[in-house]
């Protein structure tokens, strides 16, 4: 039920906020997230995990099997209070920053956030799909109308890249239904029907690459992520940090929900060469990180690198692991839409995003300086802060069943240290090269103040959040088990 | 008592906080009372849980102090806990006592500095932090704290940040000792997997048990802990970033890169020293790289100009010193020389930022000269300090902790000879660069006159103190010869094995022995560098060679070539996105199949008729053949 609510909620407030549109809409999106959120927090907190709150289930298209059914259990809710806390923050971000038709923007927003809300709360496979198509059509629409000067060139990698994971996904979830439609007569696109149901062997492979290819797109997994640099940098700044704060949390989201309890033997049949894309991922974007000169890119990149993690935590299958990839969705939500968050600031105020026209910032913005300061350290896993918690119960997690991919994956500890100190060197120390330059205002303290109060405090007690996933990720380790993976 | 603990560990956090948040309206003298206080107080009750875990007796060897769960996943339970025991017990008092001393003398020193405030809340954070890498009660927490400390680090050294030298020079020594700290990391995966716990002392007691001597585990967990070690102790080869992060303010050097982070690897190895004697051959490591870096770091010191820099090479040469004791598995005198070193090192360096202010900035030890006149609290202090630092016998500090380690290094078997000569040849070399300095920068011609030193009781008070500690502050473990003093025995308890006491004519010979190449080192010096060499040869001896010491034997630009030059490369070949030559590729490709196939629908009907016809014969052909 809280699903169906918070989905048609935001929906209907994003229409309204197109009707009545300028300076109102953004209050009204504002206004909006933040019920939503406190609705969320406190339907969550409240009710129990099988209670009507949590669940809901009615047929929607029965001579299909394809029904309404949603189900939130520890890890959803986690996900879905993210979707609306970096909403909010996405809002706010924006509260100046956009102009033009505002109204449409923040439509655009609202619906992408009942997308994203949708995804982490669907239980049957051809809903799940329909907000995950909801989900991406307005970021593309964020992207191509008010982004940067590349903008319509980089809406139309990302929407074709995306779209072309999705397909697959699409074909992966019709053939394993109509696999379940050839066993039992009867058609069924929910969860609960299918795991245990899905075929074994060759046509099971084939089908999970369908589902594994669709997530890791959005992951995004390398060599399926360069969509992702040219997006992030178009998009405006409430663009990334929806798209890094959710949207590749949903590819995550998608591995740990459905690939893995789905198709077990399939799964650690790919494990191997998944945990490698994580690998590579980790040192490649880490390297690439390096190397960029524009401020968006080189942020971008990190997300490679840190969702690299997450792939090495899923699929080394054991709780330690899946518990510290997600975490990692959650810190990573913070430290990068947090960074962008700081790449916006400084392009408001310099005009440039070329770090090579930036130094020396910290005189005359310290504030600022300081919150990039917690969310680099952040990025670069300093311990103490959430990204490290996550990165190293993947570590201590996969070094038993994988040594040697985390030996080589604890090399992007060096590299991101590289990224990280290059970019507060660049920005923030070393000559002044501007006079001048305002300090956070306000509203952009408030936001970089919740990233970096959430980062500390997940940081030093991240149990809410393992105790809250741990339920979701026994349900996907637990067929891993009975077909032989470590544990 | 054990519930103070967690708030010695939590007051220089508050520090931190307070000054960090307390914004830019904070007065000057609020600032230094926060910062020194919160050190103060945190020695204050460091030294009442010591004197209530003496007083406990030897029931109660460890006190734990759990804060809260951090992680708890299966057999990964880390919580924010700390322990106090002998080894802990010792790591605190030095921390936080010189820490203080250190802290009173920055508060006056640093007075005018335009980022006060910002200063002490890093100063504040490095001290937190520093305490909760000794007193963690598991490896997670530690590593907490390890980390910690390098970002500290990091920050203090770029603390005059517009400079980007400085800026290098920070990055430098984050991303060095990062390397250790992986290598660190990977070697914490290793043992719990292993051990199947991250809580130390149930790692202890089961290496104890289950790592089998000499086998691959015991042998790659012990490189990897080593490697991590090097780093944070700048020892070979990672020693480079420690004479660059000479470039953060004076009392910074003496507190972080001296007298405290630097000996974290050295307590590392020592806390986890049954790890080691599960592999003897990583332990024979151990011996080589402290010997290695002991010699290399004092012929380095030998050629520098800059006193910062002959300070800092003589901090990895004497940290040398204490891993080559660890290397024989004698962890008690490595921890005694630790804390002798901490008292005259601090001595040093506080001394010498008094010199470097009073000159407005000159690090040159060849534009000094001639200060004893001027600078009289300096030149007593810095003398004493050199004395204590080159062993001088008997009458300081320096000479019982090395004494200590000599006598265990000699004793120890395999090759505690061949160690044992490479300490005395160390002797030598420390007394002659220590003195070296000594006499360039307070012998001679006074050069310019010096603006008026940076004086006070804040200023005095820490380098009297001290002084008086780099003289007696070594008599807390002597031979039988200056009286049997045990009293680090006492303390350590169980945490360590207790360090051998030599008697008898090997222990005379060998005191007597080391003593004379002290003295000897000291003579060379005057005579080299002493105010009867006159006019001082301005490029020292030995030119080739004091310019291959001064560039520290060239590790820089080795690393330059061999490592930081391809990866420049290799980023900057990446940098366009490689991957995306494929998706282009392909694209190129439809677009090419697009251009074939409107070709064939250009809207000509004649094309379009000639086609269907064609394509009927061949579907006629077709079916006629078959």
């Amino acid at each position: 039920m809280i699903v169906l609510v918070l989905v048609a909620f935001l929906a209907a407030a994003g229409l309204l906020a197109w009707i009545t549109g300028g300076r109102v809409a953004r209050a009204i999106a504002a206004v909006a997230l933040g019920l939503a959120l406190a609705f969320g927090a406190v339907v969550l907190a409240i009710a129990a995990p099988d209670s009507a709150w949590r669940s809901f289930d009615e047929p929607w298209i029965p001579s299909l099997g394809i029904r309404l059914q949603f189900g939130v259990d520890g890890l959803s809710g986690i996900l879905i209070l993210l979707a609306l806390v970096v909403g909010l923050l996405a809002v706010l971000v924006s509260w100046s920053e956009i102009r033009h038709r505002r109204g449409f923007f923040d439509f655009n927003l609202l619906v992408s956030l009942a997308g994203v809300v949708g995804v982490f709360g669907a239980l049957d496979l051809v809903l799940f799909y329909v907000f995950w198509e909801l989900m991406l059509v307005p970021m593309v629409l964020l992207i191509a109308v008010w982004g940067h000067e590349d903008r319509l060139r980089a809406a139309l990698k990302f929407f074709v890249f995306t779209h072309a994971g999705s397909l697959f996904l699409l074909a992966a979830i019709l053939a394993l239904g109509a696999f379940y439609r050839a066993e039992t007569g009867a058609w069924s696109f929910q969860l609960a029907d299918l795991a245990g149901a899905a075929p074994t062997g060759y046509p099971g492979l084939v089908i999970m690459l369908g589902f594994f290819i669709g997530f890791a797109v959005k992951i995004p997994a390398v060599p399926f992520h360069t969509w992702l640099p040219d997006a992030h940098t178009q998009a405006p700044t409430a663009g990334s940090v929806v798209l890094a704060g959710l949207l590749l949390k949903a590819g995550a989201y998608g591995l740990i929900r459905f690939a893995l309890p789905l198709f077990p033997e399939a799964s650690i049949a790919l494990a191997p060469i998944a945990m490698t894309l994580g690998v590579v991922g980790i040192l490649y974007g880490a390297v690439l990180a390096f190397s960029q000169p524009d401020f968006k890119r080189l942020v971008a990149y990190t997300s490679i690198s840190h969702m690299g993690f997450a792939l090495l935590g899923i699929y080394a299958m054991t709780e330690l692991a899946l518990i510290g990839a997600v975490l990692l969705l959650v810190a990573h939500a913070f430290s990068t839409g947090g960074l962008f968050v700081v790449a916006g600031a400084l392009e408001a105020r310099l005009e440039t995003r070329q770090l090579r026209r930036m130094g020396g910032l910290w005189a005359s913005a310290p504030r600022l300086g300081a919150a990039a300061l917690i969310l680099v350290m952040a990025s670069l896993g300093l311990p103490g802060l959430a990204n490290f918690a996550a990165e190293f119960s993947i570590f201590f997690g996969a070094f038993g069943p994988a040594p040697w991919f985390v030996a080589a994956a604890a090399i992007g500890l060096i590299l991101s240290a590289l990224y990280g100190l290059r970019l507060l060197q660049g920005v923030f120390f070393g000559p002044p090269r501007w006079e001048g330059i305002a300090d956070l205002s306000p509203r952009e303290a408030a936001v970089l103040g919740v990233a970096t109060v959430v980062l500390v405090v997940l940081g030093l007690y991240p149990i809410p959040v393992i105790d809250a996933a741990s339920g979701a990720i026994t349900a996907a380790l637990d067929p891993l088990m009975s077909r032989g993976a470590s544990p | 008592m054990p519930s103070l603990l967690a708030l010695v560990v939590a007051l220089p956090f508050a520090g931190f906080l307070l000054l960090s948040l307390g914004g830019a309206r904070l007065p000057a003298r609020a600032v230094g009372i926060i910062g020194v206080s919160s050190v103060a107080i945190s020695a204050v009750l460091a030294v009442a849980v010591f004197v209530a875990l003496a007083a406990s007796g030897p029931a109660e060897v460890r006190f734990v102090d759990t804060v809260w769960t951090w992680i708890d996943v299966g057999p990964f339970a880390p919580a924010v806990a700390f322990s106090l025991d002998g080894l802990s017990a010792v790591m605190m008092l030095v921390v936080t006592l010189v820490g203080l001393l250190i802290h009173v003398y920055a508060a006056a020193y640093m007075r005018s500095d335009a980022s006060y405030r910002r200063f002490f809340a890093y100063m504040n954070l490095f001290v937190g932090f520093m305490l909760v890498l000794v007193l963690a009660d598991n490896l997670l927490l530690l590593y907490l704290g390890w980390e910690g400390v390098g970002l500290a680090s990091y920050l203090l050294i770029g603390f005059w940040y517009q400079r980007p030298e400085n800026g290098y020079a920070a990055r430098k020594a984050f991303i060095v000792t990062r390397i250790g700290d992986t290598a660190l990391a990977i070697g914490l995966f290793l043992l719990f997997w292993e051990l199947g716990t991250v809580d130390i002392a149930q790692v202890i007691t089961r290496a104890d048990q289950l790592l089998v001597e000499g086998s691959a585990v015991a042998n790659l967990s012990a490189a990897l802990i080593l490697a991590g070690a090097a780093g944070k102790s700048a020892q070979v080869p990672l020693h480079v970033w420690l004479p660059d992060a000479m470039a953060g303010p004076t009392p910074v050097s003496a507190l972080i890169h001296a007298a405290t982070m630097v000996t974290a690897g050295v307590y590392l190895i020592a806390r986890l020293h049954p790890i080691f004697e599960a592999a003897p051959a990583v332990l024979v490591a151990v011996a080589i790289v402290g010997a290695v870096t002991l010699l290399l770091a004092a012929l380095a010191a030998l050629g520098q100009r800059d006193v910062k820099r002959v300070l800092a090479y003589s901090t990895i040469s004497q940290l040398g010193y204490m891993v080559v004791a660890l290397g024989a598995g004698a962890y008690a005198a490595a921890i005694a020389h630790l804390v002798t070193h901490a008292f005259f090192k601090a001595l040093l360096f506080l001394s010498a930022g008094v010199v470097i202010a009073s000159l407005r900035g000159e690090h040159d030890l060849w534009r000094m000269g001639g200060l004893r006149r001027v600078l009289h609290l300096p030149f007593w202090s810095f003398g004493i300090g050199a004395a204590s630092l080159a062993a001088v016998p008997v009458v300081t500090a320096g000479f019982y902790s090395k004494e200590l380690i000599l006598w265990n290094v000699w004793v120890a078997e395999p090759g505690g000879a061949w160690l044992a000569a490479v300490l005395l040849a160390g002797t030598f070399l420390t007394a002659l660069y220590a003195f070296r300095a000594f006499f360039l920068a307070f012998f001679g011609k006074l050069r310019d006159a010096p603006s008026p030193p940076p004086r006070g009781g804040l200023i005095a008070a820490p380098l009297v103190i001290l002084a008086v500690l780099a003289i007696v502050g070594g008599l807390f473990e002597t031979s039988a010869y200056f009286g049997g003093i045990e009293l680090l025995t006492l303390t350590l308890g169980d945490s360590l094995p207790a360090a051998a006491h030599g008697v008898g004519a090997d222990a005379l010979a060998l005191m007597i022995g080391a003593s004379g190449l002290s003295l000897l080192g000291i003579a060379a010096a005057y005579l080299a560098y002493g105010p009867r060499v006159l006019p001082r040869r301005a490029g020292g001896y030995l030119p080739a060679a004091g310019r291959a010491a001064e560039a520290g034997f060239g590790f820089d630009a080795a690393y330059e070539r061999i490592v930081v030059g391809p990866f420049r490369r290799l980023a900057r070949g990446l940098r366009d996105e490689p991957v995306d030559l494929v998706y282009e590729a392909v694209a190129r490709l439809l677009r090419a199949a697009h251009g074939v196939l409107a070709f064939t629908q250009r809207g000509r009907v004649r094309v379009y008729l000639a086609v269907l016809l064609l394509g009927s014969l061949a579907v006629l052909a077709y079916s006629v053949m078959a």
